[in-house]
């Protein structure tokens, strides 16, 4: 984090997608440098999904280039790429936290498994290596070594979101894409998720781009914030900027109708 | 006088309050400043005269509509305004100290390690990190008992000693202080008195903003007088 390069890993050039005459999200341009944390906030139905969906190489937009900065070619569109390899940097380069942790993990088979795959997909064939540093990876997220064999459809809310994190960075990407990663958690479980991400972005130096509702998740975990209204961004900034000093009258709408941001 | 580390032109603020009816407050109106190291430049004037707007908008949390506000970073200037966001950041990180009047923390985070945060994003082992921070904290009279517990149930006087320590754990080059000793009792206030001495004494250039006059008498070297700006107006 205390890096700096002017070399950005992401680059969105005028990203736009349309769902036939309806506007996903439209001209969406911005550059996110290595460990910087991206915050996209706006009304439900605003884009944010779409548009993180388009970045992560999920939803080929309808115009507009996705860039990513590849270790073998630099500054690459990631929609002309081959389809191996994009498939490699979504397993290897990049981590896809879902906002329903259901669609990030598989329910059925253990929490080590589910971190373990992810090795494996990246070549590691080993048994007792992948398997020390899946029960490492759970570790850190605060998931005990004894519920490592269990399935997370017997885990809590809270601790299936933390088992898809550690399955997303235990190939220690250098960019994570998360929606929504602290929705339907309380409060307390939400702290310490939050910190918990606070310190790997720190101690691995990480890049996220991250969608949340919750203005207050955005002040401690982004850098900087995008406020997205109709499918476009009406605001950008460095986040405190824009939570204490908001300029279009939306973003203000959208401060001014929440305590203490 | 020496060469700046902080050099303000022209910097005009104003806020224009959309779901108010339009409202323009126009705060700042063409401001120019120097400051060199070890100097420590007191913002002064009534409530309302846009003393903390200046330092928001030196620390680039608030947006100015015009002006300059170049700080000494990495050998070269930094525009603050026009800076892209990672560079402001880095020059946040690194050279800019900032004492807000709230703690803003996350919750459930140790206090000890709060103070250390700033070091470990620059880099500092966890341990040299705390040591630090545990220093400054004893300093401040927070008791250690206190050390391991999240800020957020601590009273306000031992909240702000808190964001004192948090802002003092590293030697930023320039310090913008906003009213570090509002809510102290005697002995803290000349403890901060001490620490702001010290930045000084090692070239850090200071902006600050002092209730108390006796304290604006001891660590000023100079003053910036500001009055309140005209009433608000409605945009045409
Ligand atoms: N984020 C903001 N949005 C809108 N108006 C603001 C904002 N921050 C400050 N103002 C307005 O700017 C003017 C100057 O306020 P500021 O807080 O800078 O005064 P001050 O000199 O620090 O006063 P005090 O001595 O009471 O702290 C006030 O009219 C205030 O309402
Ligand atoms: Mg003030």
């Amino acid at each position: 984090m205390t890096a700096e390069t002017n070399r950005p890993l992401l680059r969105a050039e005028g990203v736009s997608k349309f769902y036939g005459r309806h506007v996903g999200c439209r001209d969406v341009s911005f550059e996110l440098h290595p460990g910087e944390v991206l915050g996209i906030v706006g009304e439900s139905g605003s884009g944010k999904t779409t548009l993180l969906n388009c970045l992560s190489a999920q939803l080929e937009p309808t115009a507009g280039h996705v860039l990513y900065d590849t270790r073998a070619d630099g500054l690459t569109d990631v929609y002309r790429m081959s389809e191996a390899a994009r498939r490699l940097l979504m397993r290897s380069d990049w981590g896809l936290v879902r906002q329903n942790p259901r669609d990030g993990l598989r329910m059925g088979v253990s929490a080590g498994a589910n971190v373990g795959e992810r090795l494996m997909a990246v070549g590691a064939r080993h048994y007792g290596n992948i398997r020390s540093e899946a029960t490492d990876w759970l570790s850190r997220v605060e998931i005990d070594a004894d519920r490592v064999d269990d399935p997370p459809a017997t885990f809590s809310g809270g601790m299936q979101q933390r088992v898809q994190l550690a399955r997303n960075l235990v190939t220690r990407p250098r960019l994570v894409f998360m929606d929504e990663p602290t929705g339907g958690l309380d409060v307390s479980v939400q702290a310490r998720l939050l910190d918990l991400l606070r310190g790997l972005v720190n101690d691995l130096g990480l890049s996220a781009v991250v969608v949340t509702h919750d203005l207050a998740v955005t002040r401690l975990l982004a850098h900087r914030l995008m406020v997205m209204k109709g499918g476009a961004v009406v605001e950008t900034g460095l986040t405190d900027q824009v939570l204490d000093d908001p300029q279009h009258p939306y973003s203000q709408l959208l401060v001014s109708s929440i305590l203490q941001p | 006088m020496t060469e700046p580390i902080i050099s303000v032109r022209g910097l005009r603020k104003a806020f224009i309050l959309h779901n108010q009816g339009g409202v323009v407050l126009r705060v700042l109106n063409g401001i120019d400043l120097d400051v060199a190291a070890g100097e420590c430049l007191v913002l002064h004037g009534p409530s309302g005269a846009g003393k903390s707007t200046l330092l928001r908008t030196l620390y680039a949390n608030y947006l100015p509509q015009a002006g300059e506000i170049r700080i000494r970073h990495d050998g070269g200037w930094v525009d603050m305004v026009t800076a892209p966001p990672h560079r402001v950041l880095d020059v946040r990180r690194r050279t800019l100290g900032w004492v807000s009047q709230f703690l803003r923390v996350v919750p459930r985070v140790a206090a000890i390690d709060v103070v250390a945060e700033p070091l470990r994003t620059l880099g500092v082992a966890p341990d040299a990190a705390r040591d630090r921070a545990a220093g400054l904290l004893a300093r401040l009279r927070i008791p250690e008992r206190l050390w391991s517990l999240a800020p957020s149930t601590f009273s306000g006087g031992e909240q702000q000693r808190v964001n004192l320590a948090h802002s003092f754990v590293h030697p930023y080059p320039v310090l913008l202080l906003d009213e570090p000793t509002a809510s102290l009792d005697a002995a803290n206030r000349e403890t901060v008195i001490g620490l702001i001495d010290e930045a000084r004494a090692r070239g850090a250039a200071v902006v600050g903003i002092f209730h108390d006059a006796e304290v604006r008498r001891r660590v000023g070297t100079r003053v910036l007088e500001m009055r309140e700006p005209a009433g608000g107006e409605v945009a045409a």
